[in-house]
């Protein structure tokens, strides 16, 4: 390890830093793009969505303009179509949530075990999470949850039940299990590489110690999992308080504002109603929103990085 | 039979039944690609039935399939490089020469990924119109590019610092130049990463449905939004729907199976090794 160079050997090109040979290399002009690009990235369009939010603003109607105070705000505030977004958009991320971090946990403990064709299986797996939102949604609305000829309606039928609607009769729950079903194998995937890195010998200490599978679960693999827990449900947070194309391409937000969420909400505000300050305004809502989960993201990533 | 084996056959069928079930809805749609109009929504379902080829033609056929296809590729991959040749001098900088802010640095760029996208469509959007760039590849390169550069500098990060030191040191003592340094030696030793960044980062492309679905129509409109059309009315022909869906993801998975394992590390930014 030790391999030291004097400036003297090679002049002007490097130095020698703590023993170890070191370029004078001028990192900033380096570094610079990626910073810059990505500062303006953040800071502009936030900034704009900030200034429109306190603006009146609307893109059919130029008359109208002018600063507007907190009164995007209050109408927002006051306009019980954004907690009905609000609400919505909590329960899918709950739910969603609850199903993939759950189902996860348990499918990552099965596929940790040893079985004909594991691989293979695990690759189908995690399949859901390589297609995109647009195709699996569509899948689902019409192949599988349409109810005429959709097969969970073939079902349900066979069995003497009636079929279900699932968008008419329950829209926000099945836009919920289409989206756990893309997230499930992403849970999957990371708790199962957690998993495989528990030490094999600490298992075996504790089969050896008389632990059955129960007590093997719950006292040495679910605390084990405990950050990898923590670090999927706050980025699965971060893009299910976004989640926009499976809502698009199924109910439309409907019906009335039953599959409304916030992102859906800014979208209908903004691009077919053309009030850019109202939609700002919830822009600004969502922008808060998601700092919350980031902050404690950003931190444990940060104890990582550590060691 | 021995118990062991016994309990190994158990967990095998279960196994199989988890993994069945989740990819049935992708084997459903891959099923009903090979079916006609008429059989892919006939009650009861086939499950067995003369395959055809006749929506893949189709699909094949139309113009403008190849077309939001073509896009797809060159949006993806386009940012894909675009964010590669912007990171890795960056990556590269925070990999060999740390300081004292790097740390900080690292978790800022992290913490611009933080932003919902819906938080900074409207600004987008208008800028966009203002500047002409909606409903061009470029403006979507652009865009992605953004989306994706805190997590390919990232893992690029990650990768340089597996890069044995003693190696570019050796080669520094032969007189490399630093350009010389990195394409010869940074470069080549740590290829298998930079692919996998790579793959990730087209995976990520391809698959989004946010930007692509606001600010495209139909000149760039990628496959995503190609699909997304098909949900009109209209539009419902479920066996061309798959057979377009199902080209639409082959390519994506593939990749994200060769990928799984530097996937975990890229989307969690290391937080789980």
């Amino acid at each position: 390890m030790a391999s030291t160079t004097t400036a003297a050997q090679v002049p002007g090109t490097s130095t020698t830093v703590g023993g170890r040979s070191q370029r004078n290399v001028k990192t900033l002009p380096l570094v610079a793009p990626s910073v810059v690009i990505l500062f303006l990235w953040m800071i502009v369009p936030l900034a704009m969505t900030l200034w429109f939010s306190f603006q009146y603003y609307n893109l059919l109607d130029p008359s109208v303009g002018g600063f507007a105070g907190f009164e995007n705000y209050t109408f927002l505030l006051t306009d019980p179509s954004l907690w009905t977004a609000m609400m919505n958009t909590i329960f899918l991320v709950f739910w969603v949530l609850v199903i993939t971090v759950g189902l996860g946990t348990l499918l990552a403990v099965l596929f940790d075990q040893d079985f004909y064709g594991r691989s293979i299986a695990r690759l189908l797996a995690i399949a859901p999470f390589f297609v995109m939102p647009t195709v699996s949604a569509l899948v689902w609305k019409n192949m599988l949850m349409h109810p005429v000829n959709g097969l969970f309606a073939f079902f349900s039928r066979s069995l003497g039940l009636p079929a279900i609607d699932f968008f008419g009769s329950f829209p926000l729950t099945s836009v919920i299990i289409i989206v756990a079903w893309q997230w499930l194998p992403f849970a999957l995937l990371i708790l199962l590489t957690a998993i495989q890195s528990l030490d094999s010998e600490q298992k075996e200490a504790a089969r050896m110690d008389g632990a059955g599978p129960f007590s093997m679960f719950f006292f040495i693999i679910l605390p084990h999992l405990g950050r990898a827990i923590s670090v999927v449900i706050m980025i699965e947070t971060i893009f299910l308080l976004s989640v926009f194309a499976e809502i698009y391409v199924t109910t439309s937000g409907g019906p009335g504002l039953a599959s409304t969420n916030l992102a859906f909400l800014i979208y209908l505000r903004a691009l077919r109603e053309y009030d850019v300050g109202g939609a700002s305004a919830a822009g600004v809502i969502a922008v808060i929103l998601a700092n919350i989960v980031a902050i404690f993201l950003v931190r444990s990533i940060a104890k990582n990085i550590a060691d | 039979m021995h118990p062991k084996t016994r309990g190994k056959l158990v967990l095998t069928v279960v196994g199989w039944l988890a993994a069945g079930l989740i990819f049935f809805p992708i084997f459903w749609m891959v099923l009903t690609s090979f079916k006609t109009e008429v059989e892919a929504v006939a009650t009861p379902p086939k499950l067995f039935f003369t395959p055809t080829l006749e929506n893949y033609i189709t699909v094949r056929e139309r113009a403008d399939y190849v077309h939001f296809a073509l896009n797809s590729m060159i949006i993806s991959v386009g940012a894909t490089l675009l964010a590669t040749l912007i990171a890795v001098p960056a990556a590269y900088a925070m990999a060999f020469f740390p300081g004292k802010r790097t740390k900080d640095l690292l978790l800022w760029m992290l913490s611009t990924k933080m932003m919902p996208a819906v938080g900074v469509l409207i600004p987008i959007y208008l800028l966009f119109r203002d500047t002409g760039a909606i409903d061009t590849r470029w403006g979507l390169i652009v865009v992605y590019t953004l989306m994706n550069l805190p997590i390919v500098v990232w893992m690029l990060y990650t990768f340089f610092k597996e890069v044995p030191k003693d190696i570019l040191e050796a080669g520094r003592m032969d007189g490399a130049k630093p350009k010389q340094e990195v394409w010869m030696l940074l470069l080549p030793l740590s290829l298998p990463g930079i692919a996998s960044t790579a793959l990730l980062s087209i995976i990520l492309c391809w698959n989004e449905a946010f930007w692509s679905l606001n600010l495209t129509t139909s000149e760039a409109a990628p496959l995503t939004t190609f699909i997304a059309s098909f949900s009109a009315p209209e539009g419902l022909f479920w066996a061309k729907l798959s057979a377009a869906s199902t080209i639409a993801i082959a390519p994506i998975l593939v990749f994200g199976w060769m990928s799984q394992r530097q996937l975990v590390r890229g989307l969690t930014f290391g937080a789980v090794k």
